[in-house]
């Protein structure tokens, strides 16, 4: 097992920070970009995830998959039109393969805010993630999203 | 010019059919009451659970029949029961967890003892404390621990789902499903054991019978839900048929799906695009399964509290737990069956993403529904226009009707007397 030099920590922080970005800007095609072709991402609420039980909210195998949720984001989900905002903690590295693939995880608050009212907490867990370096930088392999915030309120839409 | 009263003091329906539903049923705190009184804790089986959800003895789930918190549990001799989640000392709900295994529940401010079947089992200090050669306190000696058990309900098990009432003289199951729906029922809940894969929660800002009413309504899937469109899933023409109980409170939409014709002559959606194709066809790699026996979707309606889904090979229950009359939370369980193989469980989870509160074709449902509310809040003295396939109350062999809404609201009128 290797260790993360400062260099590789902070290029890993910008990763998050750079992923936290987009999701937020409003530009949804710019999302499964961080996401290696085979990828995994997952939204899971913390019971399922902690009782071993499979289903996740959002489930996709593909960066094929999150290309068509953007589709969905943008032509077919009927929906308010709200802003999100992110704020991500900074990562906590787990391991560090051979290979260079990092498996790391760092909280995260999602605030909603829609046209006629307040901020409010929407969505609140921890990324646990697979990030593996590529010749376009590091890239998730895999993003698990576990929320504690299990009674979503109404509705998910934009990615976490 | 007269001005329109906002506010009604009560509810006005235009005429004696249901196809003008007024506002004020969905904005009235007190007909909300009365909803909850004569639908939830009357004459009406409510869904508690899955058994496979507690397997094996001591094994509980605590969820709620509209709003009071029940406690499914299991006993050591496997037999299912349903208790109210209110101690019978103080009042206290003492069951905090949402699921868990217990040899006994224990209300935790006096240390109130209760059974797997919610009997009251003993209370501390019964016979007083013993200071000085004298006893001080107890309860009084006519207290009888079998006379302040939990308050349980009449349970209902069929196919692996369990039901519960507080109305202990309530008909079976099976007549307050009627044939028809139970032969549904039946075709989804065969007697195969059940897995469950996992639960979804959202709380959706709108009237409870919103929910009942949107699984009532095949109009909408086509116009709303422009994925199943684009993806070739849903279309006006599918064959397909509406069929209700004699009461008109549960419903059945089954439906198999077409491929004649182009999709835009049957959506009428301007925006439809044809050559669509997904990216990722796995969410759709939809394989039939025997049980279905034709159909490829049947959503069931059983009023008041459960919605049953199979759409292509997703299935799931829908529970709704009313919030007050502004707001319902709508607990998902999806499920497998015990001879899946691994590949139909991973199709299951992945056909899961259509569903939910983010599924690409459920999360709008959500959505409409919370503008629905606003529209009605703003404007109680008004009503909704269920006139599609006309004002009657009839089961059709065809989608192009909003008939299911009208049949229930018949039914609400008959059972609220309003």
């Amino acid at each position: 097992m290797k260790n993360l030099d400062a260099n590789a920590y902070l290029e890993l922080s910008r990763l998050y920070a750079a992923y936290a970005h987009a999701v937020d800007s409003g530009h949804w095609d710019l999302w499964p970009a961080f996401f290696t072709e085979q990828c995994s991402y997952r939204l899971q609420p913390r019971e399922n995830h902690e009782r071993n039980l499979p289903l996740a909210t959002l489930s996709f195998e593909s960066r094929g998959m999150l290309e068509d949720r953007v589709y969905g984001i943008k032509e077919t989900l009927f929906h308010d039109p709200y802003y999100q905002r992110h704020v991500v903690g900074l990562p906590l590295v787990h391991k560090v393969d051979e290979d260079g693939t990092i498996h790391s995880e760092a909280n995260y608050a999602v605030f909603r805010t829609k046209l006629d009212g307040p901020s409010t907490v929407f969505n609140v867990g921890r990324y646990i993630d697979t990030v593996v370096p590529t010749p376009e930088g590091l890239k998730f392999a895999s993003r698990l999203c576990v929320f504690d915030s299990e009674m979503i309120p109404n509705s998910i839409i934009y990615p976490i | 010019m007269t001005t329109q009263t906002v506010f009604p003091i009560e509810l006005k329906w235009e005429s004696e059919k249901s196809s003008r539903i007024p506002f004020m049923a969905y904005t009235d705190e007190a007909l909300h009451k009365k909803e909850l009184q004569r639908f939830f804790y009357e004459k009406h089986w409510c869904y508690v659970g899955l058994e496979a959800e507690i397997p094996n003895p001591g094994d509980f789930k605590r969820t709620a029949i509209g709003e009071r918190s029940v406690v499914m549990s299991r006993d050591e001799e496997g037999v299912i029961h349903v208790f109210e989640n209110v101690c019978a000392h103080r009042g206290m709900q003492f069951c905090r967890e949402r699921h868990g295994n217990r040899k006994e529940f224990v209300c935790p401010y006096h240390q109130w003892n209760y059974t797997l079947k919610g009997d009251l089992q003993g209370v501390p200090f019964r016979r007083g404390v013993k200071q000085d050669g004298k006893v001080n306190g107890g309860m009084p000696a006519d207290f009888k621990t079998e006379e302040h058990g939990l308050t349980r309900l009449k349970v209902a098990s069929r196919g692996g789902v369990v039901f519960a009432s507080f109305d202990h003289g309530i008909e079976s199951l099976e007549d307050f499903l009627g044939p028809d729906i139970l032969h549904y029922f039946d075709r989804l809940f065969d007697g195969r054991k059940l897995t469950i894969l996992g639960y979804s929660r959202q709380r959706i800002p709108g009237n409870w019978k919103l929910m009942q009413e949107n699984i009532k309504d095949p109009y909408h899937p086509g116009l709303l839900h422009t994925w199943f469109v684009t993806f070739g899933l849903w279309r006006a023409d599918n064959r397909s048929e509406l069929k209700m109980d004699a009461h008109g409170r549960h419903a059945a939409m089954i439906s198999t799906r077409g491929t004649g014709g182009k999709a835009a002559q049957v959506t009428q959606v301007s925006s439809f695009k044809e050559s669509m194709q997904l990216k990722d066809p796995r969410f759709l790699d939809i394989v039939p399964e025997p049980w279905w026996g034709g159909p490829t979707a049947v959503m069931m309606t059983l009023f008041p509290s459960l919605i049953l889904q199979q759409q292509v090979n997703s299935v799931s229950t829908r529970h709704i737990q009313p919030v007050g009359h502004e707001a319902f939370d709508f607990v998902w369980t999806h499920f497998g069956f015990e001879d899946d193989t691994e590949e139909m469980t991973q199709r299951r989870l992945r056909q899961a993403n259509l569903f939910g509160p983010a599924g690409f074709v459920s999360a709008d449902d959500g959505e409409v529904i919370e503008f629905s509310q606003e529209g009605f809040e703003q404007k109680p003295f008004h009503r909704t226009l269920a006139e599609l396939g006309g004002r009657e109350v009839e089961n059709t062999d065809h989608m192009v009707t909003e008939t299911l809404i009208r049949g229930m609201y018949r039914y609400w009128r008959e059972v609220m007397e309003a």
